[in-house]
């Protein structure tokens, strides 16, 4: 019995890209949007947040995905809740033991993770019906850009609504910038909800065009690509052409010959 | 014989554009800017001017940079600036103005396609925003210059040169008397001259504060038929009379009901920033809803919010649902009219015919006996 070994590692890895950037949870899936606007008032937030509900992620993705052949169909959400709800009880206790600045800072949106549409998509979408191995992978990928859109969506609102630039504290090493005098003149609308919907607005507006731009030029790449193969199969047709012409040239040529041959020897 | 021309319809076309229009609309708001100056002094002239320039050059620059048809000369960017402007308070830091022009222009029309396709008036957007982003320096009213005091004419120069305003020539708007006036119970109108306001010698931002000029703006987009005069109208009187209803309690009614008509930017948001015509429904039944929509915005969020003034939240609001209530159809145009009364008439149609029938049915019964 031999059994298939090879790891395909450039598989493994478009699983993790996928979850960053192509099917970005914020950006392009448009999920777990109440925790992206609730909590990223600062990049530090926004990372905290994320890292938590990447923990999360991974561990009920590679629960669920071992679980998958056990769970009934029916009662396969309530499954989910339970395991996603243990993970984040133990995120949370860690958490308030550890960091509990970070901890009060993210109050309620961290008990919600429970329900945060991402982990319970991905279970349902992704962790359900494959592997368990990429599944983790999956949860990671996606966590990773969880993460990724809550510091860059909390890093442009603290800039513009603090001026400050990733304040935060760990323990009792304090870290951050306070960007000269910036903070007198920071726009307080940013680190209020309404900045947290424009600042989500206008990114995914500069993330979809980008997309379209990428998208368009992949389009005139293939259909470039494609001219040239129609060229090179136009060249090899227009050669096998010509060679049965003078193909065909030569054998008429020996009919005509034979035929007159024919009609000497008639004579 | 003469020549026949032959061409399609349309063949009888209005001499007016959005250029024409927009010409006359700011035609109209030449008195608010020059009482702005006569009372503040010349630097809301500066600020207007530097609102302008930013707003034609914000929409210059977005069309440039995604390399659109040039559309600056339509002049609606040079509106929505002196808008804007007249919108802040006499004496704002020189940031404020750009960056409220930048919001109004790129964010509100230039991202949503341009004019025409704002999803709510670009100003008084602007305006939100520069209010919820920097409270402190919106919110920071400058007194008029005292004409009486010979002196005091230097100030027509020197003020808002030192924008770190000092306490001795800020000032509160009649609105936030008004508003204490509801929590301790005492005369709203205590202080307040009713000629000032209307003039606009008090406190407040710099083109809202003269009704008089406001008014001489609407009146003359009226004659033109710029506006859509149901709008402002109704605004107005649907403003009056539910600060009645709802300050009926008081003994105070008719002094509430006379600041509030004429504190805060009530009559130049109902003439300028209402009528809006990207943003204001057409249709008669959309129109009146559109108006007591915004009185009754206006005076709830003055009277129960936390801010004393409640225009720019109102229009706001009332933008954002005009799609909704321009669905409100009394008819669809070519279909058959049909309004509630119809519909009961045939109701009513209906059931005499089955009474005549049961009768004719019973009447047939008896004749077979």
């Amino acid at each position: 019995m031999t059994r298939e070994l090879k790891f395909d590692a450039r598989a493994k890895g478009k699983i993790v890209a996928n979850g960053i950037l192509a099917s970005n949870p914020v950006f392009r899936l448009v999920l777990g949007m109440c925790p992206t606007l609730a909590v990223s008032t600062s990049a530090f937030n926004g990372l905290g947040m994320g890292l938590a509900a990447t923990v999360v992620l991974v561990c009920s993705n590679m629960l669920v995905s071992m679980l998958r052949n056990v769970i009934p169909d029916k009662v396969r959400i309530p499954a989910f809740v339970l395991i996603i709800a243990t993970f984040v009880t133990i995120v949370e206790m860690l958490l308030r033991k550890f960091v509990p600045a970070l901890y009060d800072a993210l109050g309620i949106y961290l008990p919600l993770i429970v329900v945060n549409c991402i982990i319970l998509a991905r279970a349902e979408a992704f962790a359900s019906i494959n592997k368990v191995g990429d599944s983790v992978l999956d949860g990671l990928g996606m966590g990773l850009g969880f993460t990724f859109a809550l510091m860059l969506i909390g890093f442009i609102r603290e800039f513009l609504g603090s001026g400050t630039f990733f304040v935060g504290s760990l323990g009792d090493v304090e870290f951050g910038v306070e960007l000269g005098n910036l903070p007198d003149y920071a726009m307080g609308v940013f680190v209020l909800p309404a900045g947290g919907f424009l600042t989500l607005g206008i990114l995914m507006a500069a993330i979809n065009h980008l997309s379209d731009k990428a998208a368009a030029k992949r389009a005139l790449r293939h259909e470039e690509e494609g001219k040239v193969i129609d060229s090179l199969i136009e060249g090899i047709v227009k050669e096998d052409e010509e060679k049965r012409a003078a193909e065909d040239a030569g054998v008429s040529d020996a009919a005509v010959s034979a035929v007159a041959k024919g009609e000497e020897a008639d004579k | 014989m003469g020549k026949y021309i032959v061409s399609s319809s349309p063949h009888i076309t209005s001499p007016s554009t959005t250029r024409t229009i927009m010409l006359d609309v700011i035609i109209a708001l030449c008195p608010a800017v020059l009482a702005s100056v006569l009372i503040y002094g010349f630097y809301p002239l500066f600020v207007t001017l530097l609102c302008v320039a930013s707003a034609v050059f914000f929409e210059w620059l977005f069309n440039v940079i995604t390399k659109k048809k040039q559309t600056v000369g339509d002049l609606s960017a040079v509106v929505t600036g002196i808008i804007l402007a007249l919108n802040l308070p006499p004496v704002v830091p020189f940031y404020v103005p750009m960056v409220g022009a930048a919001f109004a222009i790129i964010v509100v029309k230039m991202l949503f396609g341009g004019i025409g396709r704002n999803f709510a008036n670009p100003a008084i957007t602007a305006r939100i925003f520069l209010m919820l982003a920097w409270t402190g320096v919106m919110t920071s009213f400058v007194k008029p210059i005292d004409l009486s005091d010979g002196a005091n004419l230097f100030a027509y120069f020197t003020q808002g040169v030192n924008i770190n305003l000092p306490d001795a020539i800020t000032t509160a708007t009649p609105l936030k008397g008004v508003k204490d006036a509801i929590a301790s119970g005492a005369n709203p109108a205590e202080g307040l001259n009713a000629l000032d306001m209307f003039l606009g010698r008090i406190g407040g931002s710099a083109g809202e504060v003269s009704t008089l000029a406001v008014l001489i703006g609407g009146i003359y987009l009226a004659v033109r038929k710029v506006i859509d005069v149901r709008i402002p109208l109704i605004y107005l009187a649907s403003t009056a009379v539910f600060t009645a209803i709802f300050f009926a309690g008081s003994e105070y009614v008719g002094e509430y009901v006379w600041t509030y008509m004429l504190g805060g930017g009530l009559v130049f948001g109902a003439v300028f920033m209402a009528t809006d015509y990207a943003t204001s429904p057409k249709s008669a039944v959309a129109v009146v809803i559109y108006g007591l929509g915004l009185g009754f915005l206006t005076v709830v969020i003055r009277k129960f919010g936390t801010m004393s003034e409640g225009v720019s939240f109102a229009i706001l609001l009332m933008n954002v649902v005009t799609p909704l209530l321009e669905r409100i159809k009394v008819r669809t145009f070519g279909a058959p009219e049909k309004s509630v009364r119809d519909m009961l008439n045939g109701i009513k149609e209906k059931a005499a015919a089955k009474k005549a029938a049961k009768a004719a049915v019973a009447e047939g019964g008896e004749g077979n006996e």
